[in-house]
């Protein structure tokens, strides 16, 4: 009976995935996009009442699946809209558009899914159906650059869940010894205090390095920029949120497993190195990118390295680190849903050609603004609270050097990110021909300052339910 | 009888590192696919039906059949020359690919570990750094798909050497993952070679900061 929901959920996503190619005609396209959204919802509403129950063997709504099962289907709803308002301003073929939209469809049901695989096989299924989908969605403009850039993502991709396929058969050997047979999380998470822990460091550095590709972290983070790049700005705003969190899980859970035995303080400093040289990165790249979109994407790699420095830290910074991750998942989406109008108003990418937005597009601007503020973390953003948790733990842990060197990399990125901001807000832009500007309507900010407005909410004061959810997923670490 | 399947799958790894036409680098991984089959009939001789069939089909059908065949189609179309136009000489090649071998060759001996069969990791690991190392210092991007399978068939092997304990619909969902990543690869490796007239990584610099 639990199994039904799950069981039609993950055929019928495929089934409207493939129509979306299929028919072409508008109605059928927004016909289709509301069966799949009233679907996520439907699977949404029943893994929040059925927490902990296992449907179809392979897949558990725990905690940390349930937050990002939310998140995804949080932004998915502006995700479509904003593909539809692409579509209309962008002419393509009809069969460009239905591949853009199937794509999107089939990772988004790939990264639910993904979320609430308890399997570690499972979950690398599913993670590879997402570099597949993700590559069509790359691939849409069909020019010399995104075949690059779509090159690069497969490939770099590829590898990378190779590596983790390898981590995966290295947990292998280390469950066998223990006469385990199969390689549920649950499993391995009880009897990890007696696997040999050779075996476990090799799974680790394997496995890690593997979901870095999704997560953007160093080693593997450069993919995802150039993915994020030439990706159409709705689906960028995927790739740079709920993609992330993907890779964020499969490292988790793992990270779990290992908390459990004698090489957990070695991973943590796998984590920190990976953590700190991914803010350095995203420094570096801050203070030289011009093209707004990388831009964005680098910030990502800062964020996902603040993450990565709560959970090695630990304490608060476990928690820190979740709800830092879901404001993310809120905040990056506004930012690269407003690049959009930022694209249609001076038709580059480019931060020399941009300016004096408050002009042209003054919500357009506000959001910008207010998005330059919650992103880098200033009150009232919520991202605000859960940095300051993160350094916080970093400081009750000892690492003091590793804090004031954060800090200022943050605080250099900061002034990188406002310098580009301002300038695109305030300074008169050249070459700039205001007389064919279309003025764009206010209605299509108003899904950025609601995703804005949640970071806010969300970081200020959290709702009990989503500290309770919080918590659950973060019980089994120390 | 299974040494010497390996052994000679290991041979063909330092003959992919000296060969020079891009025809031998696809015969050579689809003789690594009958090779595979070779080793996972022997190992997985108990084992029932489903399995059997799944194994032969992943092996024969795909890596020795389908892949290679794949590749042959795409190198006819885009009539990309014969040559693998390595960046570095073949001798130096041979020499690296040796001491990656003799690499694997020890790192497995660090390994305190009597559960694990050794030649089954040292392969394991020499295909794995041989299929890097051929993807690092070519320079066509097809002999990066190459490359890449070299890679998996080393992975394959890896599987075999723990004795793959995962349920079947894992592996039927891992199969098919690799089959569509290397069928995707070829055909951005065909798309390239239509947009940019020259199958070479020089032209894949464009996307920068």
């Amino acid at each position: 009976m639990n199994d039904i929901v799950l069981g039609i959920y993950l055929p019928a996503s495929l089934i409207i995935g493939i129509s979306f190619y299929f028919l072409r005609k508008y109605s059928s396209q927004v016909l289709l996009t509301i069966a799949f959204i009233a679907l996520q919802w439907a699977l949404t509403v029943f893994e929040f009442f059925h927490r902990d129950v296992i449907q179809l063997v392979y897949f558990t709504p725990d905690a940390l699946a349930l937050i990002f099962l939310g998140v995804i289907s949080l932004v998915c709803i502006p995700a479509f809209y904003h593909s539809f308002i692409y579509f209309s301003k962008h002419p393509y073929g009809p069969r460009e558009q239905g591949m853009f939209f199937g794509a999107m469809v089939i990772l988004t049901a790939s990264l639910s899914a993904a979320y609430l695989s308890n399997h570690i096989g499972i979950t690398w299924v599913f993670v590879e159906l997402t570099t597949l989908s993700a590559s069509a969605l790359i691939y849409h403009r069909r020019s010399k650059l995104t075949l690059e850039g779509t090159w690069k993502y497969i490939f770099i991709c590829s590898i990378s869940i190779t590596l983790v396929f390898i981590g995966v058969l290295f947990v292998t050997v280390a469950a066998q010894q223990q006469g385990i047979t199969d390689l549920f999380y649950r499993n391995l998470s009880i009897h990890a205090g007696t696997m040999n822990v050779f075996w476990l460091k090799l799974a680790f550095l394997f496995i890690f390095t593997g979901f870095t590709a999704k997560a953007g972290l160093v080693p593997m983070y450069t993919a995802g920029i150039d993915a994020k790049d030439k990706a159409p700005y709705p689906a960028g705003a995927l790739l740079a949120s709920v993609l992330m969190n993907v890779g964020f899980i499969g490292i988790f859970r793992f990270y779990e497993i290992t908390s459990h035995t004698t090489i957990f303080g070695w991973t943590n400093k796998i984590l920190m190195i990976s953590a700190l040289l991914s803010v350095f990165v995203a420094t570096v790249y801050m203070l030289r990118v011009k093209n707004i979109k990388r831009m964005m994407a680098y910030s990502g790699v800062e964020h996902m390295g603040i993450v990565m420095l709560g959970m090695a830290a630990g304490g608060i910074g476990y928690y820190a680190a979740i709800l830092h991750l879901i404001l993310h998942s809120f905040a990056k989406p506004a930012l690269f849903f407003q690049f959009g109008q930022i694209y249609r108003t001076y038709g580059s990418k480019s931060v020399y050609d941009v300016g004096y937005y408050f002009k042209y597009n003054i919500t357009g601007a506000l959001v910008l603004l207010f998005a330059f503020f919650i992103v880098t973390a200033m009150p009232p953003s919520g991202m605000f609270i859960s940095e300051f948790l993160v350094f916080r733990s970093l400081f009750e842990s000892g690492y003091l050097w590793i804090l004031i060197l954060v800090l200022i990399l943050l605080t250099t990125i900061i002034w990188a990110f406002g310098k580009n901001v301002f300038k695109m807000l305030f300074i008169k832009p050249v070459n700039f021909d205001e007389s064919r500007l279309v003025p764009i309507p206010f209605s299509e900010s108003v899904s950025q300052f609601i995703l804005l407005g949640l970071v806010v909410y969300l970081g200020l004061m959290p709702p009990r339910g989503l500290v309770e959810l919080i918590n659950a997923a973060i019980s089994t670490l120390p | 009888m299974i040494n010497i399947l390996l052994i000679t799958f290991t041979i063909t790894l330092i003959y992919i590192a000296m060969a020079n036409r891009l025809l031998t680098y696809i015969r050579l991984i689809a003789f690594q696919g009958f090779l595979l089959f070779g080793v996972a009939f022997i190992e997985l001789i108990e084992i029932n039906l489903v399995n059997l069939v799944f194994v032969l089909l992943e092996t024969i059908i795909i890596k020795a059949i389908a892949i290679p065949m794949f590749l042959k189609y795409i190198l006819d179309k885009n009539n990309i020359t014969r040559e693998a136009e390595p960046f570095v000489s073949n001798f130096v090649s041979v020499v690296i690919v040796t001491i990656i071998i003799l690499g694997s060759f020890f790192l497995t001996n660090v390994f305190q570990d009597t559960y694990v069969r050794k030649i089954f990791f040292i392969v394991a690991f020499s295909a794995l750094f041989t299929g890097l190392y051929i993807i690092i210092t070519r320079r066509k991007i097809i002999t990066h798909v190459m490359g890449y399978m070299v890679l998996e068939n080393g992975v394959f092997v890896l599987s075999l050497a723990v004795g793959n304990e995962m349920p079947m619909i894992v592996n039927t969902g891992i199969l098919l993952d690799i089959f569509v990543s290397v069928i995707l690869l070829g055909i951005f490796a065909d798309k390239i070679g239509d947009v940019f007239e020259e199958q070479d990584v020089e032209q894949l610099r464009n996307l920068k900061d």
